[in-house]
């Protein structure tokens, strides 16, 4: 039998880059995935003939470009095709546009409020600040704030100096930042519905919180990391689907020499003396290695895969209490041809970007309501994108492939869900983009409707969760995924996480696979492989 | 430095009386200035159209800190003043919060001994964030000596005071809602809901709200031995302590302006346009009050005076006094209960419901309630009607469409409510009186009538209340304090922003 180094747990694109940077530094790596095709929800599937749907994650926001280098995944045939701005359809028949050109974008924005057009400036400045500062954490392994270790103090000592870069009104303004709610947050600058709700939506995307909860303002950082700063190559679309992430990444890693097994589903990891010694496989299989690394989220890892004996009475307790809250749906849609927009004139780069039916707090909020009580939104909050304009491989000529995501959905609505309330869940959807398109419901070939019931039984995700687990306080920097836990090691020997239930949490970003592997190759006394630092800072 | 000094307070509420008190024991001269015809603010007596005296708009608090009835030589509230907290049910199983333990029919053992384990542990946290709550916020730049002691003083409570296993668990659950925290330790859906209840009464926030533990636990912290009193004569006692020292009280004395000449405040203007001349002007007012009305924009940094115009103060809680024609009997509130400290929160889910309203501008179809019922000694000799206190929310301040024709509609599904609780208590009323938050703020001269004079947010806590640039009780303008509820740690009747403005003051001078 083969002898491996190490065995990650899943080829979702963090387990595939873990597995890639460990590969990279000579470790012998073997990557299992219990579906026949890899890449987790990074995945493109034919799901309609000729139809390439990019059935979970949709777009490539916030993939670190340090990553990108240093796997070399351009040369893996990875390609992002760089999106463009975005639109909230009003319900009065107007409509408000966001365009990458800053003249453009003002004046839209002045189309409004006069007021907000000049509030914009000093918006964008001000999220660019925190962008710069924040993006700097995503790349570290977070410190420990109970331990004394010099390495922590030290981690501590560098945050604090980052910190204290900012002015004192600028270091509150921080803090209020991120503990406030992105609504009030918001109308520290704006005025305008539109505006307003424009620019929250993307604070509730996947979470379990409303425009109104403390601690969705950050959330706004996720969108702006990418495109404020000019970055564009880390905002878009993974030519051929989110699937090409997953494929350059494994061919990075099988460069490197590493294995990859599919359709080999872990039953559990094999334990002795406190020490993970490797893993049994469903099919009764057993492989042994020297590291054992879960890109499972922290619930399946430590309530599914490991005998509830072998672990600390508190980790069971922490992981049955670790918030995962399914709150999304996705429809995937196989159209006819592309669909007209009342509201937007004939040709308006407006449909190449975001789409959004939400124009007021209001609404978004009780679609939040909604949620909170066990149903889905009857008037959702939906992330609507068409990425075969950029993309003319994920569908035949002439047709496209619309990916609309939906906020919010809950994971179990009263009574379980059964195909009748699937299919209501979606003619919701359906019939709120209808009511902006006219020929939309003519166009639609097939739909594939996907609850968080969906999500997690094919991919792997409890509840459905994108992030792998609430990015609340709670759950975040040194707290994530548990309080002790966050150094991606696990409470077993030679056992690791690298899963977005890590630092720095979900989205299409593949730092918390990085992360992990600077920990294991520091434990197996390896060179560093992972990036750490950015370039322009 | 003169010990001459002469200090102005504007508005005499509990803080106001607090702060003098202390600069008097300072030996500076104080004089209070209070716009209503009484001091002691939201602790001062009400009475009603048919001269009934009533507790004030804070019926029922955790008394002042510990150290300021110390410091000024103040009695603790008797014992006897002290309240229970019954969560009414709608089956007649209520259940009794009282001496740090929970009891009722249907409460089990499990439940009650997480109860005890749970007020242990906030207890805990709230000794270790007592460093803050009573000290001046510590600024995080250019910190001076006692900036930086105070942040050793909270790291070191929070390591080696707490341990390191439950300060993990406090950077974990400070943040967060109370929702999850209540649904991590007990199973009985009325324990949660009462708990809910008192971390969301008097902000405009829902059980699953983040920031409800910081609410919370702020509540907690007022608690010396965690039990609530009524707080019927502690806005004489104060008066009479402030008197005592040498306070001069002038009421019925509504501020114009606070006079502001190249930057440094030289007095105030009243109304009636007369002039006090002072070294120091203190206000106990809210910050929107105080910087947007009294100082005026003109004065102030542009960025600052939208910081405070930003500063989120809608009120959610009304305030309704009853006159009763007998009192209620109920088989399950038998002799001394009826007169606790009556709360209906059935579970979380209908706190929840009952938060949803106030976001979009309604008030709750489902309102959550507190109410107490007046003992028969207490009434006073010359009254003889029945009377009862009723804090209901949420009631937002920016009702859509006023609070005109909606204040019947409103009253009227506070009593239906209680109805299904206490059958037979609409026939019991005689008369009422409603103070919406509204009134609360043309009554008590408090933008929004809110009654923290802010909601207690950690972005409006610490060193960001009410407004960074003015969190230290040092305002822009030289000789200007604030000692309100507006400032650190916030409101609830503990004295604590008064008691740590006038550590600040007698520090500068």
């Amino acid at each position: 039998m083969e002898n491996f180094d190490a065995i990650v747990i899943g080829a979702g694109h963090n387990g595939l880059t873990n597995a890639a940077f460990l590969a990279k530094a000579g470790l012998k790596v073997l990557v299992l995935e219990k579906n026949e095709y890899i890449g987790g929800a990074t995945a493109s599937l034919e799901l309609h003939k000729n139809w390439k749907y990019s059935n979970c994650s949709y777009v490539c926001s916030l993939f670190r470009p340090e990553i990108y280098q240093s796997l070399d995944l351009g040369r893996h045939g990875l390609e992002v095709v760089p999106l463009q701005g975005s639109v909230t359809f009003k319900q009065d028949g107007d409509y408000l546009g966001s365009y990458h050109q800053s003249d453009l974008w003002r004046r839209e924005v002045a189309r409004h409020s006069k007021k907000d057009a000049d509030a914009a400036v000093r918006f964008d400045a001000d999220l660019m600040k925190w962008c710069r500062l924040i993006r700097g954490f995503l790349l570290r392994t977070p410190p420990d704030p109970a331990s004394f270790r010099p390495r922590d103090a030290l981690e501590f000592a560098f945050l604090l100096k980052k910190f204290y870069s900012l002015s004192e009104s600028e270091l509150y303004e921080f803090i209020r930042f991120f503990t406030m709610s992105i609504a009030n947050y918001l109308e520290q600058y704006f005025e305008s519905d539109v505006i307003l709700a424009h620019f929250s939506g993307g604070s509730i995307i996947g979470t379990g919180l409303g425009v109104y909860s403390p601690g969705t303002a950050y959330v706004l950082l996720h969108h702006a990391m990418g495109d404020v700063d000019g970055n564009v190559g880390s905002w878009g679309f993974a030519r051929g689907g989110m699937g090409s992430v997953a494929a350059a990444l494994s061919s990075s890693f099988l460069s490197f020499g590493g294995t990859i097994r599919k359709s080999s589903e872990v039953k559990k990891i094999t334990v002795s003396n406190q020490t993970a010694t490797g893993v049994e496989l469903v099919s009764g299989e057993i492989i042994n290695a020297n590291a054992i690394i879960s890109n499972l989220d922290a619930k399946r890892t430590f309530l599914k895969i490991i005998d509830e004996s072998d672990l600390p009475e508190d980790i069971v307790k922490r992981a049955k209490n670790f918030k995962i809250r399914g709150s999304s749906g996705k429809v995937n849609i196989a159209l006819d041809g592309m669909p007209i927009f009342s509201a937007l004139p004939d040709k308006s780069p407006l449909t190449l970007g975001h789409m959004h039916f939400s124009d007021t707090l209001e609404r978004l909020e009780r679609a939040y309501d909604d949620w909170k009580d066990d149903r889905w939104s009857s008037d959702p909050y939906v992330d609507m994108v068409i990425p075969t304009q950029y993309d003319p491989t994920m569908a035949p000529p002439g047709k496209h492939m619309m990916s609309v995501f939906v906020q919010y959905c809950p994971v179990s609505p009263e009574g379980g869900w059964d195909d009748k309330k699937k299919k209501a869940f979606g003619d919701t959807v359906i019939n709120q983009i209808g009511d902006y398109s006219p020929n939309f419901k003519d166009l639609i070939l097939h739909a594939e409707i996907r609850t968080p019931h969906e999500i997690e039984k094919e991919v792997g995700l409890t509840e459905g969760n994108i992030f792998q687990g609430e990015l609340t306080l709670d759950q975040l920097m040194f707290n994530r995924p548990f309080p002790g836990y966050a150094q991606y090691r696990g409470p077993l020997k030679r056992m690791y996480m690298c899963s977005s239930s890590n630092h720095p949490g979900g989205g299409v970003m593949g730092a918390p696979g990085a992360n992990a592997a600077r920990e294991i190759l520091r434990d197996f006394k390896r060179k560093n492989t992972t990036p750490e630092d950015f370039g322009d800072d | 430095m003169t010990n001459n000094l002469k200090v102005i307070v504007i508005g005499g509420g509990h803080n106001g009386l607090v702060c003098a008190s202390y600069l008097a024991k300072a030996g500076l001269s104080v004089q209070i200035l209070e716009a209503r015809d009484s001091v002691g603010g939201a602790c001062a007596p009400i009475i009603d159209n048919n001269g009934n005296k009533l507790a004030g708009l804070a019926h029922a608090s955790y008394g002042l800190n510990m150290q300021i009835l110390k410091d000024l030589d103040l009695p603790a509230l008797p014992i006897q003043l002290s309240l229970d907290t019954i969560s009414l049910s709608e089956d007649g199983s209520h259940i009794t919060f009282a001496n740090n333990s929970v009891s009722g029919r249907k409460i089990s053992e499990r439940d009650s001994k997480s109860y005890r384990g749970f007020i242990e542990e906030f207890k805990k946290y709230s000794e270790a964030l007592d460093v803050l709550t009573t000290n001046i916020p510590p600024r995080l730049k250019d910190m001076d000596w006692h900036d930086k002691k105070t942040l050793i003083k909270i790291g070191w409570n929070l390591r080696f005071g707490l341990g390191k296993k439950l300060m993990r668990e406090f950077l974990r659950v400070g943040g967060i809602n109370i929702f999850d925290v209540l649904n991590e330790k007990f199973d009985d859906p009325a324990i949660k809901g009462a708990i809910a209840f008192d971390a969301v009464l008097g902000h405009k926030m829902g059980p699953r709200t983040p920031n409800t533990v910081l609410s919370y636990l702020q509540k907690i912290s007022f608690g010396e031995n965690n039990s609530l009193c009524r707080s019927d004569n502690l806005s004489t006692l104060l008066e009479e302590k402030a008197k005592s020292l040498g306070v001069k009280i002038l009421t019925n004395s509504k501020i114009d302006r606070i006079i502001i000449e190249d930057g440094i405040c030289k007095g105030v203007k009243l109304e009636s346009a007369e002039i006090f001349k002072s070294d120091l002007v203190i206000s106990n007012a809210d910050a929107k009050t105080t910087f947007l009305k009294f100082v005026g924009t003109e004065y102030l940094d542009a960025m600052f005076s939208h910081r405070v115009d930003s500063i989120r103060q809608e009120g959610a809680v009304a305030r309704i006094n009853l006159c009763l024609k007998a009192l209620p009997k109920d088989q399950n509130l038998e002799g001394d209960k009826l007169f606790q400290r009556l709360i209906i929160a059935p579970d979380m889910q209908y706190v929840e419901h009952a938060f949803n309203h106030s976001k979009y501008g309604e008030y709750s179809d489902h309102p959550i309630l507190e109410m107490i019922i007046n003992r028969v000694e207490d009434r006073g000799p010359s009254v003889n009607s029945i009377t009862a206190t009723i804090s209901a929310s949420f009631a937002p301040y920016d009702l859509k469409g006023g609070w005109g024709k909606n204040r019947n509609l409103f009253v009227n599904r506070v009593f239906e409510t209680i109805e299904k609780y206490i059958p037979g208590f609409n026939n019991l009323v005689k008369s009422y009186e409603l103070l919406t938050p509204c009134d609360i703020e043309e009554q008590y001269n408090c933008v929004g009538g809110h009654w923290h004079h802010g909601e207690m947010g950690i972005d409006q806590s610490f060193m960001m209340r009410p407004v960074h640039g003015s969190a230290q009780y040092k305002t822009p303008c030289k000789n200007l304090y604030l000692c309100g509820a507006s400032a650190h740690p916030g409101g609830g009747i503990t004295g604590l922003p008064g008691h740590n403005a006038a550590k600040q003051i007698i520090r500068a001078i």
